[in-house]
């Protein structure tokens, strides 16, 4: 089993934050300081007020907790294929939301439903200056 | 319901499926074209007659309605090009419906087709890998395929409330099974749970045979009023009720068990004023076995939880409680991508009772349910409740 080769993520100014924020180890969510509301995936505003100027960042825990997960086993895709059997999940975070990710470092059968996790970073090669890097999730 | 209210004023008169699984020698327009002919025989009428088009493929994009009239070389006075995923065939008749009520058209033509095997597309595992586009950039880089996602409904369902494996497959067999009384169905082997468990896992919980297949094909509808098609050669078949809806992940809060389904499907309850229990067959997209179970659910056919009970109690087959697919859905017929035709057009030939083997006895009330996208990301639904013209 290869480690998978993540796509590189390109980002829009509506989702730099969240980017940025992998690459330097933080797990960045938003939150409207108008309604409360935390959000991801990251929006230019606040999906429920509908206003732009009440948004801000904010660095997340990390930690969550595995709400469903699939041990993919076929996927043609590059950078995958070579990596299957990979974990494939959707977390739930401490601040509220759900957000889709890998769950690495761990034999597929150590996953289960409801299983504490925390996320952790991997750096991307790339060449066009951009400092991102892809959240993924160990067991904690 | 007054005839000449929504939804009763149009109806159903002429459908068409295109016989073909394999066509590698067709365009996408030439087998739509084929069946535009197909139905409007059907219906007893001509292309002169058509003054509404209804369309949708996976390749048609921006104008793509607009390039499909001047195929078949048609100036219609209403067009709709809506595309949501698989469904958007059943949400077309409902359209359809609601111009003709609103006398935008008077024969209003649905058309779809499509050459994905012959294209060897792979469109459960082709996964989401390398994209450019910042709005896509939460999911490509994690390996999301299509049966992934229905993997992770799946996951939940069976962690939730103890659905099992065996139950899924329950679905698959019973497909076939159905396919079997159906000449033109791609699979025609029959299949037990045991295969279904041993063929090879793509994405866990579910195997290559909880996975539908992949054909080339296509089908049309024709609709007019309800006025008109009494006078057509076909009995009409009348629109009762329907409902639209989408789910997704929102702010990132869905309840992912919960899909379209539930909210159109009881729109379509509250229109046709019948009863789960008046429905005497029902056209669920089955684009993996774990839609089916989701989908009785979600429709209320059982409680939420129930439903792997009630498939391997077989409640879904041709003699069941509630016969689901009576030409082997997409698991076993045919699913060229976008499968939500069939289910209309299954609907209206079986309340018609032109389904020889695999005819469902005596049947007054169908349901038709399509799923467009993922469940268990985002996904639309669209519900129809067909009945017969008394």
């Amino acid at each position: 089993m290869n480690e998978i080769k993540h796509p590189l993520p390109y980002a829009s100014w509506e989702s730099r934050g969240f980017w940025e924020g992998a690459g330097r180890g933080d797990l960045v969510l938003q939150q409207c300081r108008k309604c409360g509301l935390v959000q991801h995936r990251p929006r230019g505003l606040c999906a429920h007020c509908l206003e732009s100027d009440n948004l801000e960042h904010f660095v997340a825990s990390g930690k969550g907790e595995v709400y469903t997960f699939t041990v993919t086993e076929q996927n043609q895709a590059k950078g995958f294929a070579e990596a299957c059997p990979y974990v494939m999940a959707y977390v739930t975070l401490e601040e509220g939301p759900r957000i889709l990710t890998v769950i690495t470092d761990c034999a597929p059968d150590e996953v289960s439903v409801g299983a504490p996790v925390r996320a952790s970073f991997v750096a991307q090669d790339r060449d066009d200056g951009e400092r991102f890097a892809v959240p993924v999730f160990r067991l904690d | 319901m007054s005839p000449s209210a929504f939804p009763a004023s149009a109806a159903i008169a002429g459908v068409y499926e295109h016989p073909s699984r394999f066509s590698p020698n067709k365009t996408e327009f030439q087998i739509m074209a084929e069946c535009a002919k197909g139905a409007l025989d059907d219906a007893g009428l001509t292309r002169s007659d058509v003054d509404g088009l209804f369309g949708a493929s996976m390749s048609m994009g921006l104008m793509g309605i607009v390039d499909l009239a001047e195929y078949l070389d048609l100036r219609p006075d209403y067009m709709d090009g809506t595309n949501i995923g698989g469904s958007s065939f059943v949400a077309h008749v409902t359209h359809a419906a609601a111009a003709i009520h609103a006398g935008l058209c008077e024969v209003a033509l649905i058309l779809y087709g499509s050459t994905a095997a012959s294209n060897s597309m792979a469109i459960g595992t082709g996964g989401s890998g390398g994209s450019r586009n910042p709005d896509t950039a939460f999911f490509s880089p994690y390996g999301m395929t299509t049966v992934g996602s229905y993997a992770m409904y799946a996951n939940l369902h069976m962690n939730t409330y103890g659905t099992t494996s065996e139950q899924l497959a329950e679905i698959a067999v019973t497909m076939r099974r159905h396919a079997l009384l159906n000449p033109h169905a791609k699979m025609r082997s029959p299949i037990s749970t045991d295969d279904v468990l041993g063929s090879r896992m793509i994405s866990r919980p579910l195997h290559l045979l909880d996975c539908c297949i992949i054909s080339d094909g296509g089908g049309a509808i024709v609709l007019t009023s309800a006025e008109r098609a009494r006078d057509l050669p076909k009995p009409p078949v009348r629109i009762l009720g329907c409902g639209e809806a989408v789910q997704h992940q929102g702010v990132g809060r869905s309840d992912l068990l919960t899909i379209a389904a539930k909210q159109s499907g009881q729109n379509a309850f509250n229109m046709a004023q019948v009863q789960r229990s008046d429905i005497d067959f029902a056209m669920i997209y089955d684009s993996f076995t774990i839609t089916v179970l989701a989908t009785l659910e979600n429709l209320g056919f059982c409680e939420p939880g129930e439903g792997g009970n009630f498939v391997s109690q077989g409640g879904i087959s041709l003699d069941g409680m509630l016969p689901v697919n009576p030409d082997g859905g997409g698991l076993s017929s045919n699913h060229p991508g976008m499968r939500g035709i069939f289910l209309v057009i299954e609907a209206v030939k079986q309340l018609r009772q032109e389904c020889g083997e695999r005819q469902v006895s005596n049947p007054e009330i169908a349901l038709a349910h399509g799923t467009g996208g993922t469940i268990g990301d985002k996904h639309s639904g669209a519900t129809l409740i067909l009945g017969v013209d008394k």
